[in-house]
C-alpha cells in the first residue's frame, strides 16, 4: 500500500504495524502528530492498543520502561527537551534490558529557545544504552520502526531503541511511503516472545538491583556493552531479511556515490538529502564525490565506516550538533573509528552547520567539498568550520546594533 | 480614561517591539495581559522591581510582551526559576503566569511545594483546559467527557481543581476568576500581587481554538457566555445544591490566610541563630 504520509504520520504507521500494545505520550512538538494520530486509531477502534498522556515525559519514559518490563511491545514518542527530561528514566529503563522503542523527533534545545531541528537532543542519549537509528525520508521512518523492534528484542541485544527522525524537515514532510503489507510484518516481525523478561512471581527474576561494590555493576555495564555491539551484526543480518521481503534493503551505512570518490560527506538524518543533491551537482562537474550515512549511530559501525572510506582522500564531517568546548560530535567519534587504520582518509575535515533549522546550502556543500579536496592535497588541516555565511553575520550584527541602541536610550 | 489606558500600555508593554502578538482572535491570555498590567499600575510597581517568569505554552508568550524583567523558561518550570530570582534578590515582586498544563502536570511537582513552602510569589495559572499551543490535547484540567485531541470520544480522566489543590498544599492567598469578569480580575490579581505570601490567581479563559471547536463552543463570545453562566460567588454556592452548581465554579478570593511567608521565616531564624 502507497500512501503520502508525514514523518510523523510515517512514525505512527510504523507502531501500528509493529503491533505495539501500550503507548504512553506527552505532547511536545514536533513530535505530537504521532501521538494524536494513534490516538485517533485507538478511539475509533482501528488499532488494539492503550494509550494514556502523561504528566510529562519523565512518567511517559518510565511507564514505557516498566511496560516493557512486563514483556509487552511498547512504543513512545518525544523530542527535544521531552527527551532531556526523560534522561534520568533512560539511563534506567535501558539497564533493565528491557526493549521498547521510543521515536524522537529531533528539535534542537534551549537555550536560546526554538522549535526547528539539530541532533544535540538526540546526542544527549548518546551513552544511555539505546540504540539510536537515524532516518533520512520517511520510507526509512516506517521500515526503521519495524526493524528496531526486530533489533531491540533479538535475545542477542535486548535493549530499547530510539528511532530518530529531524523535526520539520521531515516530521512534516509528506512523501510518498509504501506500508508493509500484514503478511510482511507478520513474517519479520512475529509476536514479542519477552522470555525471561516478565512479571511472573512464581518465577521470580530480578532486573536493575542495587548493587554496590563495584564488581556486580562494572558486569552488568560491561554486558549492556556487549549488547550494543552485537547490535551491528544483528542489524545487518536482518536489514538484509527485510530487503528479501520488501525489496528495500538496509545496511548500517548508506552508501552514495562513494565507489570511486575522493572527496565524501559524513552526515547523519534528513540533511543527508540536501547533500545527495550537491553530490549529483559535483558529479555533474567532474567531481570525485560522494556521502556516507551512518543509519546506526549506537551501536556505533566503526568498522563498516573504515572499509566505506578506504581510498578515500578527504572525508567533510558535518555536524548538525556542537559540543560546547571541543566541537562536532560525529567527527571526535570518526577520529577515534579510523586511528588506528593505515589506509585512512588523509584529511578529516570538521564543519558544524545547520544547528537549529538552519538550511545547508549547495553552495555550502560545494565550498566544503572544496575545502576538504585542498586540505587532502596539501595536508594542511583547516580548523573547523563554524557554517555562517556574510549576509546571516551582517544581519545579526544590525540587529545588535538595534538592541544596544535601545540600552542606551534607556539609560 | 482612554488617554490613561493607553499611557499605561505604553508604560508596561514593549509596545512598539513585540506586537502583534502570537496569540489567536479572542484568546482570553490578552484579557489576562490587560488586567495584569492594570493591576500593577494600581499598584505603583515599578517595572525594574518587577519580574515576570513563565513557562512554555501559549501563556509563555506573555513575558515577551510586557516590559518588565522577564524570563521565558522551560516547561513546567516558572515557578523554579521565580524561586531562584526570589532568594537571590528578594526586594523584587516575582511574578509567574502558567498554564494549566504547564502548572498542574509537569510543573505539578513544584507548584503544590511553592505552594507548601509559602514564598513571596505571585502564581498566575491561565486555565484554558486544554493543551492549546500543542492542538489540544487533554490536560490536568480538562473536564471528564470532554473532546480533546486525545480524547476524540470523551475524556475518562477527572480534572484537579487548580485552586482547592492551591488552598490544599497551604498558599496563602488564592482566588478564582475568568476572563468574561474583568473588573473581579482586576483586584483578584493586585489583591494576590500585594499578598505577602505564595499567591495563586486561577483564571478560567477561553481556547476557542482547541477546546471550544471540539465542545460545541466554537467561538469567544459562545465561551464568555460560558463563563458567565458558570461563574458565581462563593456566598452565593454556598446556597446552592451540589446538583445546582453542576459545571459551575466559584470564582473571588476563596483563601486569604494570614502567616509568615518564606523568606521572613528565613530571617526570624537567621536572627534566633545570631542570639546563640
Amino acid at each position: 500500500m502507497r500512501q503520502l504520509l508525514t514523518g510523523n504520520g510515517a512514525a505512527a504507521w510504523g507502531m501500528r504495524l509493529a503491533g505495539a500494545e501500550y503507548v504512553p505520550a506527552f505532547p511536545i512538538t514536533p513530535q505530537t502528530e504521532i501521538i494524536e494520530t494513534i490516538s485517533g486509531w485507538i478511539s475509533s477502534g482501528e488499532l488494539d492498543a492503550r494509550m494514556v498522556t502523561m504528566d510529562s515525559e519523565h512518567s511517559m519514559l518510565t511507564a514505557a520502561g516498566t511496560a516493557a518490563a512486563t514483556g509487552v511491545r511498547v512504543f513512545t514518542a518525544t523530542s527535544s527537551q521531552g527527551l532531556l527530561y526523560a534522561m534520568e528514566m533512560l539511563y534506567t529503563v535501558a539497564g533493565w534490558r528491557a526493549p521498547f522503542v521510543l521515536v524522537n523527533v529531533s528539535r534542537a534545545l534551549s537555550s536560546p529557545i526554538t522549535l526547528e531541528p539539530d541532533h544535540n537532543d538526540v546526542l544527549a542519549a548518546r551513552d544511555s544504552g539505546f540504540l539510536q537509528i537515524h532516518c533520512s525520508t520517511c520510507q526509512e521512518v516506517v521500515d526503521s520502526l519495524l526493524l528496531a523492534y526486530r533489533l531491540g528484542e533479538d535475545e542477542r541485544v535486548r535493549l530499547p531503541v530510539i528511532v530518530n527522525l529531524d523535526g520539520y524537515y521531515l516530521s512534516f514532510t509528506r512523501e510518498p511511503v509504501i506500508l508493509p503489507g500484514e503478511d510482511v510484518v507478520s513474517r519479520f516481525l512475529p509476536p514479542y516472545d519477552p522470555e525471561e523478561t516478565q512479571f511472573r512471581a512464581k518465577d521470580p527474576l530480578s532486573q536493575g538491583v542495587a548493587v554496590l561494590g563495584g564488581s556486580h555493576y562494572s558486569y552488568f555495564r560491561y554486558e549492556t556493552h556487549y549488547a550494543s555491539q552485537n547490535g551491528l551484526s544483528v542489524f545487518a543480518e536482518i536489514g538484509r531479511e527485510f530487503g528479501d521481503l520488501t525489496g528495500r534493503f538496509y545496511s548500517l551505512l548508506e552508501e552514495y556515490r562513494t565507489d570511486d570518490a575522493e572527496i565524501v560527506f559524513f552526515m547523519i538524518g534528513s540533511f543527508a538529502t540536501k547533500a545527495k543533491e550537491a553530490v549529483n551537482r559535483l558529479r555533474d562537474a567532474g567531481q570525485k564525490v560522494g556521502l556516507l550515512r551512518p543509519r546506526l549511530l549506537r551501536p556505533f559501525p566503526e568498522h563498516a565506516i573504515a572499509a566505506a572510506l578506504r581510498g578515500v582522500k578527504g572525508v567533510a564531517v558535518v555536524d548538525q550538533n556542537i559540543s560546547f568546548g571541543k566541537g562536532g560530535i560525529l567527527f571526535a567519534e570518526l577520529a577515534s573509528a579510523l586511528y588506528h587504520i593505515k589506509e585512512r582518509p588523509l584529511a578529516l575535515v570538521s564543519f558544524i552547520g545547520g544547528l537549529g533549522g538552519r538550511d545547508i546550502s549547495n553552495a555550502e556543500f560545494y565550498e566544503m567539498a572544496r575545502v576538504t579536496a585542498e586540505a587532502a592535497q596539501s595536508g594542511k588541516i583547516p580548523p573547523p568550520r563554524l557554517l555562517y555565511t556574510k549576509e546571516e553575520l551582517a544581519r545579526i550584527q544590525g540587529l545588535k546594533a538595534i538592541a544596544s541602541a535601545g540600552l542606551h536610550k534607556e539609560q | 480614561m482612554t488617554e490613561k489606558i493607553s499611557r499605561v500600555r505604553h508604560e508596561y508593554l514593549r509596545h512598539d517591539k513585540k506586537f502583534p502578538h502570537v496569540w489567536c482572535p479572542g484568546c482570553g491570555n490578552g484579557i489576562v495581559l490587560g488586567s495584569l498590567i492594570r493591576a500593577i499600575d494600581k499598584l505603583s510597581l515599578e517595572k525594574d522591581e518587577l519580574v515576570l517568569a513563565s513557562g512554555i505554552g501559549c501563556a509563555g508568550r506573555m513575558p515577551a510582551y510586557v516590559d518588565f524583567n522577564t524570563l521565558h523558561t522551560t516547561h513546567g518550570r516558572a515557578l523554579t526559576f521565580a524561586t531562584g530570582i526570589k532568594l537571590a534578590k528578594p526586594e523584587l515582586t516575582v511574578l509567574c503566569v502558567m498554564g494549566d498544563g504547564d502548572a498542574t502536570a509537569i510543573g505539578g511537582n513544584h507548584f503544590i511545594h511553592a505552594a507548601r513552602r509559602n514564598l513571596n510569589l505571585t502564581a498566575i495559572i491561565i486555565n484554558n483546559q486544554i493543551y492549546g499551543m500543542t492542538g489540544g490535547q487533554y490536560s490536568p484540567t480538562t473536564p471528564y467527557g470532554a473532546n480533546a485531541s486525545t480524547a476524540v470520544y470523551g475524556h475518562i480522566e477527572h480534572a484537579f481543581s487548580i485552586a482547592e489543590l492551591a488552598i490544599t498544599a497551604g498558599a496563602a492567598f488564592v482566588a478564582r476568576g475568568t476572563v468574561y469578569h474583568v473588573r473581579m480580575l482586576d483586584t483578584l490579581l493586585a489583591k494576590g500581587i500585594a499578598k505577602r505570601g505564595f499567591s495563586v490567581i486561577e483564571i478560567m479563559s477561553n481556547c476557542h481554538t482547541q477546546y471550544g471547536r471540539r465542545n460545541n463552543m466554537g467561538d469567544p463570545v459562545t465561551m464568555m457566555q460560558w463563563f458567565k453562566d458558570h461563574g458565581v460567588s462563593e456566598q452565593k454556592a454556598k446556597k446552592m445544591s451540589d446538583e445546582e452548581m453542576g459545571e459551575k465554579f466559584t470564582i473571588g478570593v476563596l483563601a486569604d490566610k494570614d502567616m509568615p511567608n518564606y523568606m521572613e521565616e528565613y530571617r526570624r531564624i537567621q536572627e534566633q541563630a545570631q542570639l546563640k
